[in-house]
């Protein structure tokens, strides 16, 4: 019998019974050919890889992270706490070593939900990540964690959660955000005061296909986790730089995502987008599979896969050497930049608008980080919606500082008439308060 | 009249059934060299003064297959396997001759690479010159398209006796199982068929013309001519036979947990409202994962006759059986002996001489009286059970789901109660009560349960059906249904159909009278979306006729 080298935990959850509208991309039929590859293929019956249902994240999961306009229940639907709890699971087996690795295919995916939540965009409500790291620094303390976002959106909603927090490293690349949505992901997103430096934009231009990412990986991603050594690596798996996704103008692989996959060496992958469900999903799911799990891949390839006619041109080579070269020089200089962007100033106060496309919400909003000697700074959020809410949200941080507590309550308790409502995310004692 | 038989690893049991009641039955050892040579003559022995008119069906339960493979006496494969991109599949080859070929067919059942004739050809001629007579194809993804499969059995023309293809063994998807299926169907043929001839034969000569069913591992029957098409259905019907009897026995519609405590092992089922819980994908022999459906069962070692040790100041019992009870001159303690001890079963006073000495024994190093030692002993057995069910139960009650629905208000398996056939049922029924907290029942004659089972089990069949409307292809593989269907086909039809292919073909199964109870057990729909246009529809269906009792024995048994 074939034998997995690492023993993998598989949550797979397709939700036959859930989309966001029938012929939406984000529909049932999304995993229905991953399934049925995965099990024509006879994964189940390989040694050391095991299916997992799901567990089911509550309503404290979810306020950890996210401010939910008005409130988590409006928001967040029955499919969203599921789709979280499947990565929850994930990281809990991995964490109990019940398994060597974890691979969450579930959906909706999340990694466009950011703190604040009026509604769906990018068909994310949730940060399924942000959800299940931040349960398992509760449960299993603070630990370091680096995420590694190859979905070919930018990972803007994990970006805004983890922008202030250095414990929590994101590496983000993304075809570029002058050319897709949500826009943003450029390398001068580099982070807040209390975790310059700690989150990495690498954007891709059109057209990059095996070489490029591949090159990305071995020359920017692993050099950097060498340095930060984290307690855990996710994968934020998504598939839409394939070259058959109809979203995006990339030119990904199954061969490229599964060497990706092998040579990363992640603990847990966590699906995200990819819409190409007949052409490509099938085949990057099971390359990612069994690269994780130690087993043969080389033999994992698409119906219409030819290597020649996929090609990156060599214009494309030399501009990714180039932003490569670049990113990397910054994240060496990390310290410098802090000394010379943000030091000696006491709050950074950055203005901003986010639209909500798969609900057509407009938002805009103030995010003001203070910058504390002693701790990550406490934090707030004013922000207006176009549905008529005017919401203020503090978050005082995991590693937040006396003084940035106590005034982090004051805030809470000392809020002006003007909001429709109030928040307060206490991560140091995981408490969440709402007015 | 019905007939049954099970031919187990150590006896052969037959039953006349008449009216719901056991009129004759009758236990002899079996014969593994000459299976046909003891059914024979169970058969003879048990039809003596009857009237053969009357026989209305022969059921019979036979290793013949499971022991050709268990014990390696197979014949040789010549296997034609198409794996196609994917995972690796070396390690699949199995047989005497493995051809791994091109041509490729996707998940939706679109052919992607051609087959190159002249590779199967020069195959074909390989096979032969070797002396192979059987011939096995599987591509992946034959469910979804079988042209490919159906084209090399085409080219192979009449060059091997029996030649099977992947599709015809189940609908569902699983290459590498297909292959094993397709592998072990081969590996039986001639043996099964040698057997099945020669059953026929006898029967002809007796003056009995009444249909022969076999039984199955899913607990039901096929006739004996389906049997020699798919003989690889016979393999491990044993503990289904077993099955069967505790249902015939003790009937119940509930979610239950049904054991047989025999001599070396105790066989675990369950029932989920009085319906057989099955292996969700199909039942293994030997090192082959297959797609032969089987009802879930569970052997540990664990029975009367295991032998007992003490471990780390703990009763351990099992999982060896390594001779009689010391009472009757084994060489070591078993549960038995507790029994004897107790005087919970019959003994003489040297068989109970030796099983006090044997109690005392193991009472010295526990600091535990004879007696103590003893009812120890029966709890640690009744506490090891239910260990083991639990342990399943949990194992069951966490089988992967893929809807919401079914992940918030899905069924979980809760037994009210335990059913138990076998030597110690009587005596450990107490104890399970107690350590289960659940009622705990048996029968009071439980000797020929498994040949009751053979007996009175019925007719099943499953299908699985998949249809494509933006293709317009509606595929049933086992029962090789390929046809068109209106792009407007939906899933109320497909149902609808499902329901009166399945009741079309029970004739073909043998049942002949009263209604069919078929029934839909999965359906799905999904919306097929090209660009922002609905394209079609994928819908899947799968429907069955249930394992079940042709009638209800009626009141206990009276051999």
């Amino acid at each position: 019998m074939l034998k997995a080298k690492n023993k993998l935990g598989l949550v797979f959850f397709p939700a036959f019974d859930w989309a966001i509208s029938s012929t939406h991309p984000e529909r049932e039929e999304r995993l229905l050919y991953t399934q049925d590859q995965l099990f024509e293929e006879g994964i189940g019956d390989v040694e050391g890889i095991e299916f997992f249902n799901p567990a089911i994240a509550n309503e404290k999961d979810i306020k950890r992270v996210h401010f939910c306009v008005p409130d988590v229940k409006s928001r967040v639907t029955q499919s969203h706490l599921i789709s979280a709890g499947g990565v929850i699971k994930s990281l809990q087996m991995v964490m109990d070593k019940k398994v060597d690795k974890s691979f969450a295919l579930t959906r909706p995916p999340g990694h466009h939900a950011q703190r604040v939540v009026y509604g769906d965009r990018g068909f994310c409500i949730v940060n399924m990540e942000a959800v299940a790291i931040e349960k398992i620094r509760q449960e299993y303390g603070n630990l370091r964690v680096a995420i590694i976002d190859t979905d070919c959106h930018h990972g803007d909603g994990t970006q805004d959660i983890y922008w202030n927090d250095k414990d929590t490293l994101l590496i983000s690349f993304h075809q570029d955000g002058r050319t897709l949505y949500p826009g943003t992901g450029s390398i001068d997103e580099f982070g807040g005061p209390g975790g310059y430096g700690y989150n990495i934009n690498i954007p891709l231009p059109p057209g990059t296909g095996e070489e490029g990412f591949l090159y990305v990986l071995d020359n920017i991603v692993m050099p950097i986790l060498d340095d930060y050594k984290p307690d855990l690596i996710i994968n934020s798996a998504g598939q839409d730089n394939h070259y058959t996704d109809p979203l995006t103008n990339m030119n990904f692989t199954a061969q490229g995502y599964a060497v990706l996959n092998h040579r990363l060496n992640p603990d847990v992958a966590v699906l995200e987008g990819g819409y190409s469900i007949e052409g490509a999903l099938p085949y990057v799911n099971l390359g990612i599979i069994l690269a994780m799990a130690g087993m043969d891949y080389s033999k994992v390839h698409e119906p219409d896969y030819d290597r020649e006619k996929l090609k990156q041109s060599k214009d494309i080579t030399e501009y990714i050497k180039k932003i490569s070269n670049n990113v990397y020089s910054r994240w060496e200089n990390r310290e410098n930049l802090y000394i010379k962007d943000i030091k000696g100033m006491e709050y950074i106060q950055e203005q901003r608008q986010v639209y909500y496309d798969t609900d057509g919400i407009m938002e805009s909003q103030v995010q003001n980080f203070k910058v504390c000697k002693k701790c990550s700074g406490v934090n707030t959020i004013d922000s207006r919606s176009d549905r008529r809410h005017h919401i203020f949200a503090i978050t005082i941080p995991r590693d937040a500082c006396s003084s940035c507590i106590d005034e982090g309550y004051k805030l809470y308790k000392n809020t002006a008439n003007k909001y429709t409502n109030v928040y307060l995310q206490d991560r140091l004692n995981d408490e969440f308060l709402a007015k | 009249m019905i007939v049954g038989i099970d031919m187990g690893g150590t006896n052969i049991d037959g039953v006349i059934i008449e009216d719901g009641r056991i009129v004759k039955s009758i236990k002899k050892p079996t014969d593994r060299d000459n299976p046909f040579a003891a059914i024979y003559s169970t058969l003879k022995e048990l039809l003596v003064d009857c009237d053969k008119s009357k026989i209305e069906r022969i059921n019979l339960s036979t290793t013949v297959s499971t022991n050709a493979i268990v014990e390696n006496k197979t014949a040789p494969v010549g296997m034609i396997i198409q794996s196609g991109p994917g995972m690796t599949y070396d390690h699949l080859a199995c047989g005497q001759e493995n051809a791994f070929i091109k041509g490729y067919i996707d998940h939706r059942g679109n052919v992607v690479e051609e087959l190159d004739i002249s590779e199967i050809e020069d195959m074909a001629e390989k096979f032969t010159k070797e002396g192979i007579k059987a011939c096995g194809i599987v591509t992946k993804f034959s469910t979804r398209n079988p042209q490919q499969e159906i084209y090399i059995r085409d080219i192979l023309g009449d060059r091997f006796n029996t030649v099977t293809m992947g599709h015809t063994m189940s609908g569902k998807l699983n290459f590498p199982r297909r292959v094993y299926t397709s592998y072990l169907n081969c590996a039986v043929h001639s043996t099964f068929n040698d057997f099945a001839v020669n059953i026929k034969r006898a029967l002809e000569k007796e003056g009995i013309d009444a249909p022969i069913f076999i039984l199955k591992a899913d607990g039901g029957t096929m006739t004996i001519n389906s049997a020699e098409e798919k003989p690889v259905e016979t393999i491990l019907s044993g503990p289904a036979a077993s099955f069967m009897g505790i249902n015939a026995l003790l009937p119940s519609d509930k979610d239950a947990i049904l054991l047989d405590i025999g001599g070396t092992t105790t066989d675990i089922f369950f029932l989920a409202d009085g319906i057989p819980l099955f292996e969700p994908l199909g039942i293994k022999i030997r090192e082959y994962n297959t797609l032969v459906r089987s009802i879930y069962s569970l052997s540990v070692g664990l029975g009367g006759d295991s032998s007992i040790d003490i471990i780390d100041s703990n009763i351990s019992i099992g999982p060896k059986r390594e001779g009689k009870p010391y009472a009757f001159g084994g060489p070591k303690p078993t549960p038995t002996d507790a029994m004897i001890t107790l005087e919970l079963i019959s003994y003489n006073e040297k068989h109970k001489d030796r099983a006090n000495e044997s109690m005392a024994e193991l009472g010295e190093k526990l600091d535990l009286s004879v007696e103590e030692t003893a009812n120890l002993i029966l709890e640690t057995m009744g506490k090891m059970i239910k260990d083991k069910v639990d342990e399943l139960l949990e194992e069951i009650n966490s089988h992967p789901v893929y809807t919401i629905k079914e992940l918030l208000y899905g069924k979980k398996l809760e037994p009210k109660l335990i059913n138990v056939i076998g030597g110690p049922a009587k005596i450990l029924a107490p104890i399970l009560e107690k350590t289960l907290d659940l009622p705990c029942n048996y029968p009071s004659n439980y000797l020929v349960a498994n040949a009751v089972g053979a007996a009175l089990a019925r007719p099943t069949m499953e299908i699985t059906m998949h249809v494509d409307t933006s293709k317009k292809v509606l595929s049933v593989p086992e029962l090789e249904l390929y046809e068109k269907v209106s792009s407007r086909f939906n899933l109320e039809m497909a149902k609808e159909k499902a329901l009166s292919l399945v009741r079309e073909n029970a004739k073909s199964i043998g049942i002949t009278s009263g209604n069919v109870d078929a029934e839909i057990t999965e359906e799905s729909s999904f919306n097929m979306v090209k660009g922002f246009y609905t394209s079609g529809k994928d819908i899947r269906v799968k429907a069955q006729i249930k394992p079940g009792l042709i009638e209800e024995l009626r009141g206990d048994i009276n051999a």
